[in-house]
C-alpha cells in the first residue's frame, strides 16, 4: 500500500473488487534506501531482495502511480522525482519537484502529485502527465508529511518547525485551517472513511487525531515502553487498516511498532522491530506489516494474524520509505 | 553615550510571504551584544565574521514569523550593540524602554552578569547564548537567566565520555594563556576525575601569538610543536585554546602520533556545519541563504533562544512576556533543535539540556551522551552539573 496513502489504496480496493485477494506471499515490496541511493525490491514469498534499482541521491518518499505500473521516488539531493517502471524495474523518467522533495502524495485521480519541499516552506503541485509544476502553496517551516482525503478534496501537510497540520483545499490551493500539534510533526494519514487525520509528532512523542470536519484535535495518543527513555519514543510512520479497526505507529529509536485499537485509541501492544523504525506499509491483504529500520538497514516483516515479527530482511543503507504491490 | 539599537521590521525578512491579518499580536525580543574585535580564525578557510550570533536570532525571527502569520502573531527583533567601553546596563534600560522583556544576551561573563543584574532586567527573561562559564550556572546563577549555550563542563563531559568509551584514558593537556583557557582546562580536569581518566602531564602554551599569515610560517610551527609536545606517554592530546590562537597547529605536528581533541581537532560543541542529521540540512540551508556563511555555535544558540520564545507564543497563543517566560520554564516546554530530541531547561540551574556534537574538522564524529552512560532521569543530565551537584541557590 502506498506509503503516502490515498490513491494506491483506492486503486487497490478497486482491484480487490474484481479479483480474489492475493496472499501476502505474492507481495512485491519496494524500499527506498536513503543512504545507498537505491530502491530494494523484496519478494514477499522468499522474503529476500530480488533486485536493486539505482535511483537519484537520497531517495525517501515513495509511492505508486494510480494503476501501479510506475513508482515515484523523491530524490531530495537531486531536487527531483524519479519515475521507475515497475515491469522493467528501471528508472525511465523524471519529474520536477521543487527543491529538496522529501514526501509527497498522489491525488486519488492520479494526475497530481503534492510534494513537500522541505527547504522552501512550500508544497509544490506536480502534474504527472504534463510533467510540470502547476502550483505552489506556501506553508509552515520545513514541510514534511502529506496526506490526502479519500475524496481528494483536502490535503494535509505537516510542517516540522512550525508544528502544524495545514489543511489545504485542493480546489483553490488555499490553506483553510492550521491545526497545532506536538513538536516536529512527520506523517499525516487520513482514515479510510476520511473522517479523521492521524498526525505523528516525532519530538513530542505523540499522535494527534484530528477531526476532519471540525479540524480540532479530538484525541492524543501517548506511548510508554518499559526500559525505553521517553525521548527515544519518536512516532513517525502510521498505517491504519481499511476497516478502521487497527492502527500501527512506528516509534523511531524506541525500535518498536505500537499496535493501537483505532476506535478506542488504546495502545494494545509494542512490537520489537529493527533500529530506528521509520515508515510502515501494510500488505494489500492486510495480513502483514512491513517496516523500514533506518539504523539496522533492514526491513521487519510482521505477521498480523500471529501478532509477531517473523522475519528481518536486509535491504540497502538507511531504508526509509516502503510500498507494497500485490 | 549613544547605544546603537534598531528594530528589524519583521516584514522585510519575509519577502514574498503573505502578510498578517489586522492587528497582529506583537512579540518583541531584544538582542544585546557588545562591540569587539572580530575573532580571527587560524584557518584561512573560515571567514572572519562580524555578525556571529545575531544572524541566528534574525533567522529564528523569520522562522517564528512563518509560523506566526498562521496565528496572527508578529515577532520583532530589537538589536542593540554596546560600544567596547560602554555600559551594558544602559543598553538594558534602553531596551526596556522599547518594551523588551525577553532578551537574548550575546555577552561574555562579566557583561552578562552586569546585564542580568540591571534593575530593568528584574522583569526580563534573559537567555545566555554565549558565556559557557560554569560559575554562571552555580554560585552566580540567577532566577532571570537561562543558559542556552552549553557550559564548559557539559562540553568536557561530552568529550570525556567519548574518549573513555574508546579507552583513551591517558591525556596530555595543553593549556593556552587566557583565563578562558584556564577555565576550559578546569572543566577537562573535572571530567577526567568524573570518568576516571588520567591527565598524565600538563603543558602551558607560552609561545607568542603570531600573525597567521607568515611566509614559510609552517617551518617555525613544525619545529616548535615537535619539541613542545615531548613528554609522558599519552593516548590523546587535549587542548584548551578557546581564542583559536594556536590549537590548529597541534594537529599532525606532535612528537607522538596522537589525536588532538578539545577546542581543536575533535571538538565538543553545541553546533557545527558538519551536522546534517535530524533535518539540520534545512537549518543550514536557510541560514546560509540569509547570512552567506556557515552557522556558528553562537548563531545556533541565538536561534534557539528566539525560537524558544516563538514556541512559547505558539503554544500559549499569548504575547504577554510573563506568560511566555512561564511557559519556557514550565513542564510542557520542549524545543526541537535539530539534535534528535526536544530540548528542555534544567530547573535547578536554568541550563538547556542538549546533546553535544563531537565535530571533526570535516565530518561529524559522534554525539554525546554516549551509549551506556545512564541516568535515572535523563541521559542528557550525564552532561554538566546534575541536580545533586548544583551549587545554584537562587533559583
Amino acid at each position: 500500500m502506498s506509503f503516502a496513502g490515498g490513491a494506491a489504496r483506492l486503486g487497490l480496493l478497486a482491484l480487490l473488487g474484481f479479483a480474489v485477494a492475493p496472499s501476502a506471499q505474492a507481495d512485491t515490496i519496494f524500499v527506498s534506501n536513503e543512504k545507498s541511493n537505491t530502491v530494494s525490491v523484496v519478494d514477499g514469498g522468499k522474503m529476500q531482495v530480488v533486485a536493486t534499482i539505482k535511483v537519484g541521491r537520497r531517495p525517501r518518499g515513495i509511492t505508486f502511480n494510480e494503476d501501479m505500473t510506475q513508482i515515484y521516488v523523491c530524490v531530495g539531493d537531486d531536487n527531483r522525482i524519479d519515475v521507475i517502471d515497475v515491469a522493467t524495474q528501471k528508472v525511465v523518467d523524471r519529474l520536477p519537484s521543487g527543491p529538496d522533495p522529501e514526501l509527497f502524495v498522489l491525488d486519488p485521480k492520479g494526475h497530481l502529485l503534492y510534494v513537500a519541499n522541505e527547504d522552501d516552506n512550500m508544497v509544490s503541485v506536480v502534474d504527472t502527465d504534463a510533467k510540470k509544476i502547476v502550483g505552489e502553496i506556501q506553508v509552515g517551516v520545513e514541510p514534511e508529511g502529506m496526506g490526502i482525503s479519500p475524496d481528494g478534496k483536502f490535503l494535509v501537510n505537516t510542517s516540522e518547525t512550525t508544528n502544524m497540520a495545514h489543511f489545504i483545499d485542493t480546489g483553490s490551493h488555499q490553506i483553510i485551517d492550521n491545526v497545532l500539534v506536538d513538536a516536529r510533526p512527520r506523517v499525516a494519514r487520513f482514515t479510510g472513511d476520511g473522517k479523521f487525520v492521524w498526525v505523528s509528532s516525532e519530538v513530542g512523542g505523540t499522535v494527534s487525531i484530528i477531526d476532519t470536519a471540525s479540524r480540532k484535535v479530538v484525541h492524543k495518543i501517548s506511548f510508554a515502553v518499559q526500559g525505553v527513555p521517553r525521548e527515544a519514543i519518536q512516532p513517525v510512520g502510521i498505517q491504519i487498516t481499511s476497516d478502521g479497526q487497527r492502527a500501527f505507529v512506528a516509534l523511531g529509536p524506541a525500535n518498536r511498532v505500537a499496535e493501537i485499537d483505532a476506535k478506542t485509541f488504546e495502545v494494545k501492544r509494542y512490537h520489537l522491530v529493527g533500529q530506528r523504525v521509520w515508515n510502515l506499509a501494510l500488505s494489500p491483504d492486510e495480513k502483514r506489516l512491513y517496516t523500514t529500520n533506518g539504523v539496522s538497514n533492514d526491513m521487519s516483516v510482521m505477521d498480523l494474524e500471529r501478532g509477531r515479527v517473523v522475519k528481518s530482511v536486509s535491504v540497502g543503507g538507511a531504508p526509509w520509505g516502503v510500498i507494497v504491490k500485490p | 553615550m549613544r547605544i546603537a539599537s534598531f528594530l528589524i521590521v519583521a516584514g522585510v525578512l519575509l519577502v514574498g510571504t503573505p502578510a498578517w491579518g489586522a492587528d497582529p499580536m506583537v512579540i518583541r525580543i531584544g538582542y544585546l551584544t557588545r562591540a569587539e574585535e572580530p575573532r580571527i580564525p587560524q584557518t584561512f578557510l573560515e571567514p572572519v565574521s562580524e555578525d556571529e550570533g545575531v544572524q541566528g536570532a534574525r533567522l529564528a525571527i523569520a522562522d517564528n514569523n512563518t509560523t506566526g502569520r498562521f496565528l496572527n502573531q508578529r515577532f520583532e527583533l530589537v538589536e542593540a550593540t554596546v560600544p567596547e567601553d560602554g555600559r551594558v546596563e544602559d543598553a538594558v534600560r534602553d531596551l526596556a524602554d522599547q518594551g523588551v522583556r525577553l532578551l537574548v544576551a550575546d555577552l561574555r561573563h562579566d557583561a552578562l552578569l552586569a546585564a542580568a543584574a540591571a534593575p530593568e532586567a528584574r522583569d526580563m527573561l534573559v537567555f545566555n547564548t554565549r558565556a559557557p562559564d560554569d560559575d554562571l550556572r552555580n554560585e552566580r546563577c540567577r532566577a532571570n537567566l537561562l543558559h542556552v549555550t552549553p557550559s564548559r563542563r557539559m562540553l568536557a563531559d561530552a568529550l570525556s565520555q567519548y574518549l573513555v568509551s574508546r579507552k583513551w584514558m591517558n591525556w596530555l593537556l595543553v593549556v593556552g594563556r587566557t583565563p578562558e583557557d584556564a577555565a576550559y582546562a578546569d572543566a577537562i580536569r573535572a571530567a577526567a576525575k568524573r570518568y576516571r581518566a588520567k591527565i598524565v602531564e600538563e603543558k602551558r602554551w607560552t609561545f607568542e601569538d603570531a600573525n597567521r599569515r607568515v611566509d614559510t610560517g609552517h617551518v617555525t610551527v613544525q619545529s616548535e610543536i615537535l619539541t613542545f609536545t615531548q613528554g609522558a606517554e599519552h593516548d590523546v592530546l587535549v587542548v584548551a585554546d578557546e581564542a583559536d590562537g594556536f590549537g590548529e597547529y597541534l594537529l599532525y605536528q606532535t612528537w607522538l602520533p596522537r589525536p588532538v581533541a578539545g577546542t581543536h581537532g575533535l571538538v565538543p560543541t553545541a553546533w557545527s556545519r558538519v551536522n546534517e542529521q535530524w533535518g539540520a540540512t534545512q537549518l543550514h540551508s536557510r541560514f546560509e541563504r540569509q547570512a552567506g556563511r556557515w552557522m556558528r555555535p553562537r548563531d545556533y544558540t541565538a536561534w534557539i533562544a528566539v525560537r524558544a520564545v516563538g514556541e512559547a507564543a505558539t503554544r500559549t497563543k499569548s504575547a504577554d512576556p510573563a506568560a511566555l517566560a512561564a511557559f519556557v520554564h514550565g513542564p510542557d516546554f520542549a524545543l526541537p533543535a535539530f539534535k534528535g530530541q526536544g530540548l528542555t531547561f534544567r530547573d535547578w540551574d536554568g541550563q538547556l539540556r542538549q546533546p553535544v556534537l563531537l565535530a571533526g574538522p570535516r565530518v561529524l564524529v559522534s554525539v554525546s551522551p554516549q551509549a551506556g552512560f545512564l541516568h535515572q532521569f535523563s541521559e542528557l543530565d550525564t552532561l554538566g552539573d546534575d541536580r545533586p551537584e548544583s551549587r545554584c541557590r537562587s533559583r
